[in-house]
């Protein structure tokens, strides 16, 4: 059994007076302990709102989230918020997007570290700011001692998502979720970051789910990738897979369409039609079907269901009526 | 990308800007200055695109403003089509930015909300004279947008209708309206999703090709400016640190940190991302109120000699034909002569944050300090 098995889990946003709407419609996938999962795709896709679901971040009014996801046995969705806030910060960790938003202006970087171990481990508060100086000297933060007693301000960009890593893991939690953590940053600090974070993965085994837009991120970070498109998964493969021989056309847009710092140069983009906004709210079909290039009359009727991949070998599973054709040496090298 | 022909249509020298950092209520005591950028020289050629990339905060896009007179550089020239901007004010300046047109990177507020697309095309063609009655400026409109791919019935609507694309495509279409010689592009692409970042891209390479425009990009990201880019101009807290064409800074960066910056760029490719190596630069970019002394790389730099990287400020010199680098050692981290080595992160720090005698002469921070409770 895997760490975390999310099934079918479904997100939609009521509000009096409008249309229902579906932000996460049936996404379901495995963490193993060890293991990197990434959910990439563009804003909207519904991949932040999956994590929120999972640590049961999201409202209580006008959100209807169904489907299960187990984490280590437990049904998270189900638990009361007593009993969630035991689990996060404790198992569950997360980091996000905006360092600076996420902490607390007001209180010293120390105590929001010792705070953490303080409510989960029911250390004193000298006892527990001694372990946040250990933490931030572990993230690599210089001179930790001296950060204790400052404030987010006065820390800069990549030092405040350090600070964040290391709230998130005070108490060595099982799984970790990482929504956009580098977004904010500049590449070389970026660079650090993803260092550290494949860094601590290695060496306790913690399960980590990336959320990211980014996929070169994704690239050099994830076993496993999972490709989303208007709430629901529309593609998943390991790394090495679905990079050689994108299948969903949405994921070889995507590819195309990112200028790649080794392509050679006066090569020609080629975007993917239209933007996300075209088709919400959509209500039957493949979400995708209004930019896509391969789209047939059966896209816009029937929602594809998620199946194996019927052409290239491997673990793949794939929803699209009509995937792009792995390039004939691609498929020869795959077979064989 | 076009022709790109010899002559030199913007020639930057020795630019420098620095803002000052105010203390106090009333005396307003100068207390430092932010060294935004701090001696550029460079020349964009007619006809091509310059990309110039950096990380936040190293004055790529002060640099960019300060071209077009829309930051009063401290000092150091600009010389546009052979008129020297400097000393131009007034309406010979207003005349002069007509042929130099800049497109922001947010499209949400760089458009007014409460203008429609035909009112803020028209908008500059008006200040330049150029709307020369409702016929030839109605034909003028549609053509601009189809030039940038927008229906021509976007005229009436306004710029919460569109998408983020859409609207950089209305911010694109308004820098063409008065027929420059120049875009400035500040982050054109840097607000967008990736699969709409590659539309607006091809649409100012189109344009470019057609309208032969030359282009001044500046962004962050690495990838999108070796894409557009003819030649790229490194910058590091305020100076250029290598600038050379947009194949050589791949295949042969020679400054340090252009090494470091381009192994940090993540490549979708795992083929790619497993094999390359990776230098880590150590700590943050320092405060551009307090650059380091000598080489502002010297606090990360992995090559860092014990000599002259710490006293003297390296010089931008050319190494190749057309390829200019600003370090002392760059011949001999070339050729393998000196090796990289750990760098410990240095606190970053503002100096003129720290020193607490200072503060006395500071005043106090706000009027309510004074008064007390």
């Amino acid at each position: 059994m895997a760490l975390l098995e999310v099934r079918d889990l479904s997100v939609v946003f009521k509000r009096k007076g409008e249309e229902p709407f579906t932000a996460v419609d049936g996404v379901s996938f495995d963490v193993e302990p060890g293991q990197t999962v990434g959910l990439v795709g563009e804003s909207g896709c519904g991949k932040s709102v999956t994590s929120m679901a999972i640590m049961g971040l999201l409202a209580k009014r006008g959100v209807k989230v169904s489907g299960s996801a187990k984490f280590d046995g437990t049904e998270l969705l189900t638990l009361s918020d007593k009993q969630m806030r035991d689990r996060r910060g404790q198992e569950l960790g997360m980091v996000f997007q905006d360092p600076l938003s996420s902490l607390n202006p007001v209180i010293s970087i120390g105590l929001q570290v010792a705070e953490v171990i303080e409510r989960h481990r029911g250390l004193s508060r000298k006892e527990a700011s001694v372990q946040a100086a250990e933490l931030l000297d572990k993230v690599g933060i210089p001179d930790p001692k001296r950060r204790l007693s400052e404030y987010p301000h006065q820390l800069s960009g990549g030092m405040r998502q350090r600070a964040l890593i290391a709230i998130a893991l005070a108490c060595r939690p099982r799984l970790l979720i990482a929504d956009e953590p580098t977004t904010a940053l500049d590449v070389t600090i970026q660079a650090q970051i993803l260092a550290l974070l494949a860094e601590l993965v290695k060496e306790t085994d913690t399960a980590l789910i990336m959320i990211t837009h980014d996929l070169g991120v994704v690239a050099g970070l994830c076993d496993e990738v999972n490709v989303l498109y208007g709430g629901r998964v529309v593609e998943r493969a390991g790394r090495h897979d679905l990079f050689r021989v994108p299948r969903h056309p949405y994921t070889h847009g995507l590819l195309a369409s990112i200028p790649r710092l080794d392509a050679p140069r006066g090569e020609r983009l080629s975007p993917i039609r239209g933007s996300v906004a075209d088709n919400i709210p959509w209500t039957q079909g493949c979400a995708f079907a209004p930019r896509c290039p391969n789209a047939i009359d059966t896209c816009v009727e029937v929602t594809p269901a998620m199946e194996p991949d019927p052409v290239v070998a491997g673990e793949r599973l794939l929803r699209c009526h009509n995937p792009v054709e792995p390039a004939d040496r691609v498929e020869q090298e795959i077979l064989t | 990308m076009t022709q790109v022909t010899t002559s030199t249509l913007v020639e930057v020298e020795g630019m420098k800007v620095h803002f000052p950092i105010k203390r106090g209520v009333v005396l307003d005591k100068t207390v430092g200055y932010v060294y935004a950028v701090d001696g550029v020289d460079l020349s964009i050629r007619q006809g091509e695109t310059y990309g110039l990339v950096g990380e936040s905060g190293c004055g790529k896009s002060t640099l960019g403003r300060a071209m077009l007179k829309l930051t009063e550089p401290t000092a150091g020239k600009v010389v546009f089509d052979g008129v020297d901007l400097s000393s131009m004010k007034g309406e010979p300046l207003r005349t002069m930015r007509r042929r130099m047109q800049m497109v922001f990177q947010d499209p949400m507020s760089s458009l007014d909300p409460r203008q429609s697309v035909e009112s803020l095309l028209v908008e500059g063609m008006r200040a330049h004279g150029l709307d020369k009655g409702k016929e030839s400026t109605g034909r003028r409109l549609r053509e601009l947008l189809s030039a940038v791919g927008l229906p021509s019935t976007s005229l009436r609507k306004y710029p919460h209708e569109f998408s983020g694309g859409q609207r950089q495509r209305i911010g694109i279409a308004r820098a063409l309206s008065v027929e420059p010689d120049l875009i400035v592009a500040d982050e054109p692409v840097s607000a967008l999703d990736v699969s709409v970042q590659a539309q607006v891209i091809n649409l100012l390479e189109d344009l470019q090709t057609e309208f032969g425009l030359t282009y001044l990009v500046i962004a962050h990201d690495l990838a999108v400016v070796r894409h557009i880019s003819d030649r790229v101009g490194v910058m590091y807290l305020g100076g250029l640190v290598e600038e050379a064409n947009s194949d050589q800074i791949y295949t042969e960066p020679l400054h340090p940190y252009t090494k470091a910056l381009m192994s940090a760029v993540p490549v979708p490719d795992p083929v790619v991302e497993d094999v390359r190596e990776r230098i880590l630069l150590a700590g943050d970019l320092p405060s551009p109120a307090n650059p380091p002394t000598g080489c502002r790389f010297h606090t990360r730099c992995p090559w860092r000699q014990e000599s002259r990287c710490d006293t003297e400020r390296p010089a931008l010199r050319e190494l190749a034909p057309g390829h200019k680098v600003a370090c002392h050692w760059a011949e001999d981290i070339r050729d393998g002569r000196i090796r990289a080595h750990e760098v410990k992160p240095q606190l970053t720090q503002d100096d003129w944050d720290t020193g607490a005698d200072d503060n006395s002469l500071a005043g106090p921070a706000s009027v309510t300090e004074t008064l007390g409770p």
